[in-house]
This record gives C-alpha cells, sequence and structure tokens, in this order.
C-alpha cells in the first residue's frame, strides 16, 4: 500500500513538472536544469563548461563601486551552477578581487579555484603561490598553470611537487594567442599535465590540428581562453543577424553562439569568458547547456562566421 | 616567451586594466583629496607669476615646490593608486623620487639651474607648457566627455606635472643641467601617450605633443641664458 502512495505521488510530482515545464520557454528550462558538465580527464570530477576569466575585468584596484560589481557577477556566476574562476599574479589586482567576492558571498566552498604561476625567478615561485592563496582567501588551488610557459620546468616542477604533497590538485599550463605550440605539444607528451589552457574559438581553430587529439590521447583537460578574441569577435558581429539555424541549438545572441561553438568541441573542458556586466556573465552561463551543435554544425558556423 | 613572438601581440594586448576603472582613479583621487586641488591650483598659479616675473628667492621656490609635487604624485596617485591595477608601476614610482631630488639638488638646494627672465622663444614655449599643464590640462576631462571629477588636476596627477616640469626644462639654464631633468617626465609622457593611445582616449596625443614642443624649445637656437650670475 505504501509503495502504491509513492507511486501515486511520484506520478502527480511527474504530471506537475511536465506541466510546469511545458508553460517555461526553452531558455529558462535549460537554466533549471543546471549547466552541462564535462569530466577533467584526469580524475574524473565534473566541471561545468562555461567558467569566469578575469583578464581586465577584474582588475578594479581598490575601487568599492566596482569591487562590488565584481561580486554581483560572482553572485550570478554561482547562482548559474558556476564553479571555475581563473585568474593570475599578472592580473593587476583580479586575485584580491576574486578573494573579496568569496568573502562577501561565502562562497569558498562553491569555486574551482584555478591560478598560476608567474614567475622567471622559480625559487619565488613558492612564495608567489602563498601570496596568491592568501589573496583568495582559499585552503588550497583546485589548479595551477605555469603562466604563458614562463620558466616553465622550474615552475612546472614546482607544481607537481606540491600536487605530490597533496597541496594542489590539480596542474597545467597556458599559452594564448597561438603562441608556443610546439612547446606546449612537447610537454604534453613528456609531463603529468591535468590541463592545459589554450586559446581556441570560431576564428583561431589551429589547436583542433594536434592539441586537441594529443589532449584526448593523453587524458588532459583543456580550458579555453579569449573565446570572444578579447571582445573583438563580439565587436565585428554586432549588428548583423544571428543565422536561423542558431535557434536549433537555442542560441540568442553572438556571444553564445561563439561559447557554444568552442564547448560543443568534445576535448574542451571549459571556456572562460570575462566580463564585467551581471547581464553579459547569464548569457555567457546560459550557453553552457544542451543543445549543442553537432560536427556538421560546428563547421556551418565556423564558416558563416568567417564569411561575414 | 620567444622573442621572435613579439611581433603577435598588439598593442592593445599590454593594457591590463579597462578605461573605465582608469579613469575611476582619477574620480577617487580627486574625491579623496578635495579640496587640496585648490591649494594646488592657487600654488602652480604663484608659480607661474614668479615664472613671468621672477624674483631672486623664486627659482628655488619654484623647484622646490615642483619637487614637492613629484613626491606627492609619486607616492599619493602613482603608488597608492595606480600600482594596484598596473604591476609595472611598481617600477616607475621610484622614479618620481628621483626626479624629485634631480629637482631639489639641481634647484631647489642650489642655484644650479634659473629661470630666463628675458623673453626667448625657448622661454616661451616653456611659459606656454606650463600654463596649458596648469590652466587647461585639467579641462580635458570635460572635453572628452568625462566627468569634471576626473579632472587632472597640476600637483595632483602625473600628466599635467610632468607636462609643467618640461615646461620648467624648456626654459631653464644652463642647458647642460636643464637636461638632466627631461628623462623622467618625458618617459612619462610616452608611456602616457601611449596608454590613452590604446585606450583611444581623446587628446590621447597631447603628452607627446608636449615633449615635443620642450625638445624644440630646449634645442631652439635663441635658447641662451639672460641671468649668468644666478648660476653657480
Amino acid at each position: 500500500m505504501a509503495d502504491h502512495d509513492i507511486s501515486r505521488r511520484k506520478l502527480l510530482q511527474g504530471v506537475m513538472a511536465t506541466m510546469v515545464a511545458s508553460a517555461l520557454p526553452p531558455g529558462a528550462l535549460a537554466q533549471r536544469r543546471g549547466p552541462e558538465t564535462r569530466e577533467v580527464p584526469s580524475t574524473g570530477e565534473r566541471l561545468p563548461l562555461v567558467g569566469l576569466g578575469t583578464w581586465i575585468t577584474f582588475n578594479v584596484g581598490n575601487d568599492p563601486v566596482l569591487l562590488e560589481e565584481c561580486t554581483e557577477v560572482m553572485r550570478a556566476f554561482f547562482s548559474a551552477g558556476g564553479r571555475l574562476i581563473d585568474s593570475s599574479p599578472m592580473y593587476g589586482s583580479s586575485q584580491d578581487t576574486i578573494g573579496h567576492g568569496l568573502d562577501e558571498l561565502a562562497a569558498h566552498d562553491d569555486v574551482y579555484a584555478a591560478d598560476k604561476i608567474w614567475t622567471s625567478s622559480p625559487g619565488s615561485g613558492p612564495e608567489q603561490v602563498e601570496e596568491s592563496r592568501e589573496k583568495w582567501g582559499v585552503p588550497r588551488f583546485d589548479l595551477l598553470q605555469v603562466h604563458n610557459l614562463v620558466a616553465w620546468e622550474e615552475n612546472l616542477d614546482t607544481l607537481l611537487e606540491m600536487k605530490e604533497a597533496g597541496e594542489l590538485r590539480h596542474v597545467g599550463i597556458t599559452t594564448s594567442h597561438g603562441r608556443r605550440h610546439d612547446a606546449i605539444e612537447r610537454i604534453m607528451r613528456e609531463k603529468p599535465l591535468d590541463f592545459i589552457q589554450i586559446t581556441y574559438n570560431v576564428l583561431d581553430r589551429e589547436v583542433e590540428q594536434r592539441l586537441l587529439p594529443l589532449a584526448r590521447e593523453k587524458g588532459i583537460g583543456v580550458i579555453v581562453n579569449r573565446p570572444f578574441q578579447q571582445g573583438r569577435l563580439i565587436e565585428r558581429l554586432e549588428g548583423k543577424p544571428l543565422p536561423e539555424w542558431a535557434n536549433e541549438i537555442e542560441a540568442d545572441s553572438w556571444a553564445q553562439l561563439l561559447l557554444k561553438f568552442i564547448i560543443s568541441h568534445p576535448d574542451v573542458s571549459c571556456a572562460i569568458p570575462a566580463t564585467t556586466r551581471v547581464d553579459h556573465l547569464r548569457e555567457n552561463m546560459a550557453a553552457g547547456h544542451s543543445p549543442l551543435p553537432d560536427d556538421t554544425l560546428r563547421q556551418r558556423m565556423a564558416d558563416y562566421v568567417r564569411e561575414l | 616567451m620567444g622573442t621572435s613572438e613579439w611581433w603577435s601581440y598588439r598593442p592593445e594586448d599590454f593594457l591590463m586594466f579597462s578605461p573605465r576603472v582608469y579613469w575611476r582613479l582619477f574620480e577617487l583621487h580627486n574625491t579623496a583629496w578635495w579640496p587640496l586641488q585648490l591649494i594646488a591650483l592657487a600654488l602652480g598659479i604663484g608659480m607661474l607669476l614668479v615664472l613671468l616675473r621672477p624674483r631672486p628667492w623664486s627659482d628655488r621656490l619654484v623647484f622646490a615646490l615642483l619637487a614637492t609635487a613629484w613626491v606627492f604624485v609619486g607616492w599619493g596617485f602613482v603608488w597608492q593608486r595606480y600600482v594596484p591595477i598596473n604591476w609595472a608601476m611598481e617600477y616607475v614610482a621610484p622614479l618620481f623620487g628621483l626626479q624629485a631630488l634631480l629637482l631639489l639638488a639641481l634647484g631647489g638646494f642650489s642655484r644650479g639651474l634659473a629661470m630666463p627672465a628675458r623673453w626667448s622663444m625657448s622661454r616661451l614655449l616653456g611659459l606656454v607648457l606650463f600654463a596649458y599643464a596648469l590652466l587647461v590640462h585639467p579641462l580635458t576631462a570635460l572635453l572628452a566627455g568625462r566627468s569634471w571629477r576626473a579632472a587632472e588636476v597640476f600637483g595632483l596627477f602625473p600628466d599635467p606635472l610632468a607636462i609643467a616640469t618640461l615646461g620648467i626644462v624648456a626654459m631653464a639654464y644652463p642647458a647642460r643641467r636643464a637636461w638632466v631633468l627631461l628623462p623622467v617626465p618625458a618617459l612619462w609622457c610616452i608611456g602616457s601617450w601611449l596608454t590613452l593611445g590604446v585606450m583611444d582616449a581623446t587628446g590621447a596625443w597631447l603628452p607627446l605633443v608636449a615633449l615635443g614642443l620642450a625638445l624644440g624649445a630646449r634645442l631652439w637656437p635663441d635658447g641662451r641664458p639672460t641671468r649668468h650670475d644666478s648660476v653657480t
């Protein structure tokens, strides 16, 4: 009898959910489902496909108004299910801004903290990491990456030792603007990396040839920076009508279309667009939901944007 | 990074803050120090008057006040406000202290440099630069559509201070000593021109024009001393 009651209750809940769902617009439903996630190959941990970059946008110094704006961006990010925030000691006050936001939102347990080591004096690396950690206010970093391969051999050794000692969960290397891909490839082959961070977008697709297949082969996660070419791609497309087939992947804006192109690549773990605006943040996060384009549509997207 | 890859960078790749953040630094600094702007403006006008009609004591006062301004701007604006959003300024801020020391050594504590009393092209250009920095440059914020709260006032902000100093450098004599005071404001003006240019700011070329005028004045053939007796 009790079983029948539960079944009836479940049935009723299912009917109600279907009724509510059918009354909602597709985007809202996607938001309710939570963002799509993908496994970090080396550990199996799942991360949302859209993270948050902080280059320029979170470098606001001591400005109380702008600090508050960044906190609101972080609030919206976590509310939308976001986890990975990426920064660097090279990004001015961005680490302080993240620390401020995490304190304000008490979100230290929600964040996947990704930062970098950036020093040409590897001896000072551990000191720099500790300084960064204090600015974030987290017990330890989830991911530390060698920024732009600066003194990469020594700095990577530092990070691998930290991981071995349990002071760090994941290790990676970064580049941007398509630079030093040969070196990145060599390091991917020789070192036990959890992540690489590279530039990839609908126009900068060189990584599809070697780095992304190698990442799959080696079980290395891929974080994508400069998804909008630091805004230039959006500026270029602004005012141009979205193609009709954007509806097929529920992309309401060029930003969403560009992001869906990136995160639909099966070897990409996460894209990290940066913004100072809550509405843009929500737009970016909404792109991290299904449906995502298949190979045919991805090629169509690339052709379309290139010809504009 | 390999040197072969430097070609692939654009100037804007080196800009690590947004224009909004940059201009808000000026607003916050002005708000924090109000009404010091009025005192700085009054002192600046006093300096301009004694540059127009030099007195036996006025040269040392001008150099001492200018040195004070370099210390104050280097600490108050560059170090306190600019360094947090631009780590490269950590290496620039000490140059403000160096410039202050040079000003004191050459003109504040000694009579190593003097201001001319007779009109010449170099004096004219020097005074124009000083007057521009003091009276016109603060208005560029309004002309560029920014808030008057972001006005760059002489004595509180580096651009007008560097331009005013270039004015002094343009007319001070003897020339061989005046040149010593040129590098720091010249470097600042070049850096400011690049920064403002990357941000596509109105009047980005002003610091560079000021530097060009100062160099022109300094190299102008009639830039000769007129008060040899005051130079030790």
